[in-house]
C-alpha cells in the first residue's frame, strides 16, 4: 500500500517476483491500477487519502475477531501498560485526543503518558515531542510502570487499542475508502491467515503513505497491525520503507535533515539543550541503548573536532548549530518568499518543479542574494529566473531578479566511488567507473574544497565563532585533488585507543573514541571496507551477511530477539531466525543477535540498572526505553499517539468519523501564493494524485534531458477512468487542463480501465492520476504537476500532502499568457 | 555449435523498459522519436531500425483470470510483454537478401553486416513479423543482432543482463525450450489456462524461433502473427510454377508463331 514498487523500485521488485514464483501472495492497495497492481494476485482500488481507515479495518478485524498473534502480543508489545488516567481518546472527544490547545493548535502529550509516568528522561524528550522538532523514541516506563499482563484492564494499552478502532468496521472501510466490504475482509483474512507461528507477512509502503498532512499516522497504523500479528523481527515480516531513491535512507542516517544528527542523535535545541551535560542528560534513556546517547554524542563531537574536543571545552559541543524551532524545507521557502533567506544551496534536487507548489519555490528563490545548484544538466532551478513560467507570463523578469545564480557541474554516482545506503540500511561500496566528463566533480570534492577555501580565508580570524571551522578535522588523505571516500567511511566508523573501531558497544563518553555516526560503527571493522563485500548468494546463506554491510552491526532484521518466543526458542522451526543456545549462554542463529549476546531469556535488570541491562531477556525492542513495540506511542508524535482517520486538508468528503474534519496539527500556511480548495468539493469536485513513472527519475534531471528514456514517456499525460472523460468530454490523447486555486496545468489525457471511478459516502468519486516527472527544460517538456499542490504538511515530519488533493479537469489546453 | 537464444517470459514482465534502454544503449541504437502515442504506456510503438526490443502494454477487460486467486474489483489486466527479433530457424530476410550482409552467426542466430548492406530492402517485406526494418536517412537495415559481440566475448546480451526480473532469460535454445515447458507446466496447474508458449515448435511456419515467448493471451492480442510463416516458403514452388508457365508460354508462343497450314 502506498507503493508502486514495480514501477518505481523495479530492481528490488524482482524479490517480490521472486517470493511470488515460491508461493507468496502479493496485494496490492492503490488508488490507481499500476504496474505493480499488474503483477499482484489481488488488487484493491482505494479512495487517495483514506488508508488510515482501510488499515484501521484491519486492526479492528484482527481484534474484534481475537486474531492477535496472543503470546507475541503479550511479551513484545507494550499492549499491557497502563496508560495515565488523564488519557482521552478521539472516542470521547470527536476526534480530538486530550491535551489538546484550540489556541496553539497543538496537544500538551502529557496525559498520554503511561501510568506511573517516566521515571527519567529519554532521547526526544517529551517537551520536545510536543515542540514537533525531536525524534521520538525511547520514552520509559519507567521502573514504576504498571501493567495488566491479562489485557484486561480498561486502561492498558490492549483496551484503548480495542475501543478506539471498533468503529472501523468493514462498513465504514466501504464507506470512507470506497473499497466494498466483502474486498476488504478477504484482505483482511488473508494477512490473518499468513500469520502467526509458521507464517509471516511484509508491508511495503512508500510516498503514498508519507505524504499526506497524517502521513506518519499511516505508517504507525501498519506498524499496529504488524505487532498484533507478531509480523516485526521475523523473517519475511516488518513493514518496508522503500525509499525514493538511491541512499535516501543514507540522507537520513547521516541526515540532510535539520532536526537531526548522524545517528538520529536530536540537533541541539537552542533553550533545552545549553549545554553538553544537559544534551546527554535530556537525550538519555534510562534503559534501551539511547542509554549510552553520551557516548554516541561525545565520539560523534570527536569524530568533527578531533583534538579541539576535549572534555574542558564540552568536546566543542558549543560549535554545533542550535535549532529554535522549524527550520524544514518548506519553512524555510516561506521564509525566502519573505526575504530573510539570503543564500539557497540546492544539491540533488529541483524544487522549482519538484516540491509542491512550484510557483511559490521560484517566486521566493527570486528573492534570493545568491543561489547555488549542483546536479548533473541545468534544471528548472537553475534557470527559472531566465525561462521559468513567470518570466513567460511577465509575472518576473529576469532583469528585477537580484538572485546571483552559481550552477556547478555535479559528477554523477558512476563517476565517484562511495557508498549507498538502500531500505535495508545497507551500504554497498560502488566503484567510480569512469572520470567526470570537463568541470563536473564529486560531492566529496566540492565540500571538501568548499571547506578548504573558507578554511583558508578564515586562517588568521581571532573571532571566536570561527573555531566552529578552523578546527574541523580536514584532513583526508587526497588523491590528486579527490580526498579519499574510504577515509570518510573511516571516520564514520570511528577510532578508539586502538585504531578502528568493530561497533558501537565500544564507544565511550569520555572522549577516548571518535565516530562519525555510531549505527554505522563497524562498517570498517578490522580494516576492511565490510561495505565493499560482494560475496554471491549461492557461495554463503540464505542471509546472505557478505553481502554489503547492514546497520547496525550487520544485522539483516532488526528487533530479531523477536523472532524467537520469550524462552528463547524459535516460535516454529519454519521461522527460526536467531535463538537462545542455553549450553553456550549466548544467542546464535541465522543473523547477528540484535540483543546483547549474552543476555538469557530468563535475565531480569536488577534496581538501578541502565542501558540495555535495564531491559530484560524477554524485551526485544532495544531501542526503546520500555523494550517493547509500541501499539500506543506515549512519546515522540505531536498528532496522537493513536492513528485517527482524518480527510486530508484537500478533501470534496466530511469525515464520516468524527466532527474533526482534517489532522488538527497539520501544517497549514495561509498566503496568496498558497490558497487552498476551502470549498467542500463544490469547484473542485475531483480527488488527484502524484505519482512517478518508470520511465523517468523524481523531478526528471536524470531522465528528460536523455533521448532514450525521454522517448519511453514524451510528454506530461493524466490519467482518467472512461467514466471521467465522459463526465468532462475528455478525449483519449488529446488535451487536459487540471485545476486548482493554486494553478492550471495541461497534460495529454490517457483513458483507462485502470483508474476507476469509486463509490464513496454513497456517491461517486473520481480520480485524477498525474505524473510529477515534468518541467520546461530538457528532451521532454511539459508542465509541471506539483504546482497544482498546496503546501499542508505533516506535523511531525513537515512532509507535504500531494498524494491526495482536490482539482477540476477540463478539455483542452490551458490558457496561455 | 549450440543455437543460442532468447526465452522471453511475458508472465514476469514488469514493464520498465529496461531491455529498450540498454539494449540502445549498447547498440548505439537512436532514439525512435519523442512522439506521445496514447497506446497505454507504449510510446516506442513497436520493433524497429530503432527499437530492437519493444515492450508492448495491452489493457483488456478481465475476462479468463491470469490470476487465479484475484478477489480484485479492477475488471481489467494489464499484459506487459517485451518484443525482439525471433531469429527465425527458416529466416525469409536472410533468404532474400542479395548481398548476404544478413547472415547466420556462429551461435545460430541472425544478423545484418552493417558494411555489407546495400540498402535494396527486399528482407523488409520479407520478414513476417515487421522486425527488420529500414533506417532513414542511412538506408541500411537494422535489428536486434541477439548482440553478437557480447555473446562473442561470452556475455549475456544486454536486455537480458538488464531485465530484473528474469523476463528475459538468455542461453542454449535447448536448455530453454525445456525450461519454458516447465514454466508453462507451472502456470497451467495454478490455473492460468490461457498461458501457452510462441515459437517454441520447430515444426512451425518459420521452423521454430532462436527468441521464442511464454504468452498470457492468443498472440493477435499481442500484435503478433498466430501462425507466422517464411514467406520465401513457396518460393521453390513458386519459381517452379513460374518456370512451367513460362515454358508453357513459350510453346504457346511457339505454336502460335508456326506456319500455318
Amino acid at each position: 500500500m502506498g507503493s508502486n514498487m514495480a514501477e518505481c523500485h523495479p530492481v528490488g521488485f524482482q524479490w517480490v517476483m521472486e517470493a511470488k514464483a515460491r508461493g507468496a501472495r502479493v496485494i496490492h492497495v492503490d488508488p490507481r491500477f499500476t504496474r505493480t497492481s499488474a503483477m499482484a494476485d489481488t488488487y484493491v482500488a482505494i479512495r487517495a487519502g483514506s488508508d488510515i481507515a482501510f488499515l484501521g479495518g484491519i486492526v479492528n478485524h484482527i481484534l474484534s475477531g481475537g486474531r492477535e498473534f496472543r503470546e507475541y502480543v503479550e511479551a513484545y508489545t507494550n499492549a499491557a501498560t497502563l496508560v495515565d488516567e488523564q488519557f482521552v481518546d478521539t472516542e470521547g472527544l470527536d476526534g480530538l485526543f486530550s491535551g489538546w490547545d484550540p489556541e496553539t493548535r497543538t496537544y500538551d502529550v502529557e496525559s498520554w503518558q503511561y501510568a506511573g509516568g517516566p521515571a527519567s528522561p529519554s532521547a526526544g524528550s517529551r517537551e520536545e515531542a510536543a515542540a514537533g522538532e525531536a525524534f521520538g523514541y525511547g520514552a520509559d516506563a519507567g521502573e514504576d510502570g504498571v501493567s495488566d499482563p491479562t489485557l484486561q484492564h480498561p486502561r492498558c494499552v490492549f483496551q484503548i487499542l480495542k475501543r478506539h478502532f471498533a468503529r472501523y468496521t468493514p462498513e465504514v472501510v466501504e464507506e470512507v475508502c470506497g473499497v466494498p466490504a466483502d474486498q476488504f475482509l478477504a484482505v483482511a483474512e488473508a494477512l490473518c491467515d499468513n500469520s502467526g507461528r509458521e507464517r509471516t507477512s511484509a508491508i511495503c509502503y512508500s510516498v503514498g503513505w508519507t505524504q499526506h498532512t497524517v502521513g506518519v499516522q499511516y505508517i504507525r497504523t501498519a506498524a499496529i497491525i504488524q505487532l498484533l500479528l507478531g509480523n516485526v523481527g521475523r523473517p519475511g515480516g516488518g513493514i518496508m520503507a522503500l525509499r525514493g531513491h538511491a541512499s535516501i535512507q543514507g540522507s537520513t542516517d547521516i541526515p540532510t535533515l535539520y532536526n537531526i544528527l548522524p545517528g538520529y542523535l536530536p540537533m541541539p535545541h537552542a533553550v533545552r539543550h545549553p549545554t553538553l551535560a544537559r544534551y546527554i542528560e535530556t537525550n538519555t534513556a534510562r534503559a534501551g541503548l539511547w542509554g549510552h546517547a553520551g557516548a554516541y554524542m561525545v565520539s560523534l563531537l570527536k569524530a568533527w573536532w578531533g583534538d579541539a574536543a576535549q572534555p574542558g571545552n564540552d568536546f566543542c559541543y558549543d560549535r554545533l548549530p542550535l535549532i529554535t524551532g522549524d527550520h524544514s524545507t518548506y519553512r524555510t521557502t516561506l521564509d525566502m518568499a519573505d526575504g530573510k533567506v539570503a543564500g539557497f544551496f540546492v544539491v540533488g534536487e529541483n524544487p522549482a518543479v519538484g516540491s509542491a507548489n512550484g510557483k511559490l519555490h521560484r517566486l521566493a528563490m527570486s528573492k534570493l542574494d545568491w543561489l547555488v545548484v549542483r546536479d548533473l544538466v541545468e534544471i528548472e532551478t537553475a534557470s527559472f529566473w531566465k525561462d521559468g513560467p513567470e518570466i513567460d507570463s511577465g509575472e518576473l523578469a529576469s532583469a528585477g531578479i537580484g538572485t546571483e545564480v552559481f550552477f556547478l557541474p555535479a559528477a554523477a554516482h558512476t563517476e565517484k566511488d562511495g557508498t549507498f545506503t538502500q531500505t535495508q540500511r545497507m551500504l554497498q561500496w560502488h566503484q567510480k567507473a569512469v572520470e567526470p566528463q570537463g568541470d563536473c566533480r564529486s560531492e566529496l570534492w566540492f565540500y571538501w574544497h568548499l571547506g578548504r577555501l573558507i578554511r583558508e580565508k578564515l586562517a588568521a580570524s581571532a573571532d571566536p565563532r570561527d573555531r566552529a571551522v578552523l578546527d574541523l578535522t580536514w584532513d583526508y588523505p587526497l588523491t590528486g585533488e579527490e580526498p579519499d571516500p574510504e577515509a570518510v567511511l573511516q571516520e564514520i566508523n570511528g577510532f578508539g585507543p586502538n585504531g578502528l573501531l568493530s561497533g558501537s558497544g565500544e564507544l565511550e563518553d569520555d572522549g577516548s573514541t571518535s565516530c562519525g555516526c555510531w549505527i554505522y560503527s563497524g562498517c570498517f571493522a578490522r580494516g576492511i571496507n565490510q561495505t565493499a563485500r560482494r560475496r554471491p548468494g549461492s557461495e554463503q546463506t540464505w542471509v546472505a551477511p557478505e553481502w554489503g554491510w547492514a546497520w547496525p552491526a550487520n544485522r539483516r532484521i532488526l528487533y530479531n530477539r523477536a523472532s524467537a518466543d520469550p524462552a528463547g526458542r524459535p516460535w516454529s522451526a519454519r521461522k527460526a531466525y536467531v535463538w537462545w543456545d542455553a549450553d553456550a549462554g549466548r544467542w546464535t542463529g541465522h543473523d547477528v543477535p540484535d540483543f546483547p549476546a549474552d543476555m538469557a531469556p530468563d535475565y531480569r535488570p536488577a534496581p538501578g540498572a541502565s542501558a540495555e541491562r535495564a531491559l530484560s531477556g524477554t524485551d526485544p525492542f532495544i531501542l526503546q526505553g520500555d523494550g517493547r513495540g509500541w501499539l500506543f506511542v506515549p512519546t515522540g508524535l505531536v498528532d496522537g499517539p493513536l492513528p485517527t482517520h482524518y480527510e486530508p486538508h484537500e478533501s470534496p468528503f466530511t469525515n464520516p468519523l468524527y466532527g474533526q474534519q482534517a489532522n488538527p496539527v497539520r501544517q497549514t500556511f495561509h498566503r496568496r501564493r498558497n490558497r487552498y480548495n476551502d470549498d467542500d468539493g463544490a469547484t473542485y469536485p475531483f480527488v488527484m494524485t502524484t505519482y512517478r513513472l518508470t520511465e523517468h527519475h523524481t523531478a526528471g534531471g536524470m531522465s528528460r534531458f536523455q533521448a532514450h528514456l525521454a522517448e519511453l514517456q514524451p510528454e506530461m499525460f493524466c490519467e482518467v477512468s472512461p467514466a471521467l472523460a465522459a463526465l468532462r468530454g475528455l478525449v483519449h490523447g488529446g488535451w487536459a487542463t487540471i485545476t486548482s486555486a493554486r494553478t492550471a496545468i495541461e497534460a495529454r489525457v490517457l483513458v483507462t480501465e485502470r483508474v476507476k471511478e469509486l463509490r464513496v459516502q454513497g456517491r461517486e468519486l473520481h480520480q485524477v492520476g498525474l505524473p510529477y516527472h515534468w518541467g520546461w527544460k530538457g528532451l521532454s517538456t511539459g508542465d509541471a504537476a506539483n504546482d497544482l499542490f498546496p503546501l499542508a504538511l505533516d506535523p511531525n515530519v513537515h512532509i507535504q500532502e500531494v498524494k491526495a488533493a482536490t482539482c477540476d479537469i477540463a478539455p483542452g489546453r490551458r490558457p496561455r499568457p | 555449435m549450440t543455437r543460442m537464444g532468447f526465452f522471453t517470459d511475458t508472465s514476469i514482465c514488469i514493464g520498465c523498459k529496461a531491455c529498450e534502454v540498454a539494449c540502445k544503449e549498447w547498440n548505439d541504437v537512436p532514439d525512435d522519436g519523442l512522439d506521445f502515442l496514447a497506446m497505454s504506456y507504449d510510446n516506442t510503438g513497436g520493433l524497429g531500425a530503432d527499437t530492437w526490443r519493444h515492450v508492448a502494454f495491452i489493457e483488456l477487460p478481465r475476462g479468463g483470470s491470469a490470476v487465479p486467486s484475484d478477489a480484485g474489483q479492477a475488471g481489467v489486466r494489464w499484459l506487459m510483454s517485451s518484443d525482439v527479433c525471433k531469429h527465425c530457424t527458416h529466416a525469409a530476410c536472410l533468404d532474400v537478401c542479395p548481398t548476404g550482409a544478413l547472415f547466420r552467426t556462429e551461435f545460430d542466430t541472425v544478423v545484418v553486416q552493417q558494411d555489407v548492406c546495400n540498402g535494396c530492402g527486399y528482407c523488409v517485406p520479407a520478414c513476417p513479423f515487421g522486425v527488420i526494418d529500414k533506417r532513414e536517412p542511412d538506408g541500411r537495415v537494422w535489428k536486434c543482432t541477439l548482440c553478437h559481440d557480447r555473446l562473442k566475448a561470452d556475455m549475456t546480451p544486454a536486455c537480458a543482463q538488464a531485465c530484473p526480473t528474469e523476463s528475459i532469460q538468455f542461453g542454449p535454445l535447448e536448455d530453454l525450450r525445456a525450461r519454458a515447458a516447465g514454466r508453462l507446466g507451472a502456470l497451467r496447474e495454478a490455473g492460468v489456462a490461457e498461458a501457452r508458449l510462441y515459437g517454441a515448435d520447430e515444426h512451425d511456419g518459420v521452423g521454430g524461433f532462436g527468441a521464442f515467448f511464454l504468452l498470457l493471451e492468443e498472440p493477435g492480442v499481442y500484435g503478433l502473427p498466430p501462425d507466422p510463416v517464411v514467406t520465401t516458403r513457396d518460393l521453390p514452388r513458386m519459381w517452379r510454377a513460374a518456370a512451367g508457365a513460362a515454358l508453357a508460354l513459350g510453346g504457346a508462343v511457339a505454336a502460335a508463331c508456326l506456319p500455318r497450314r
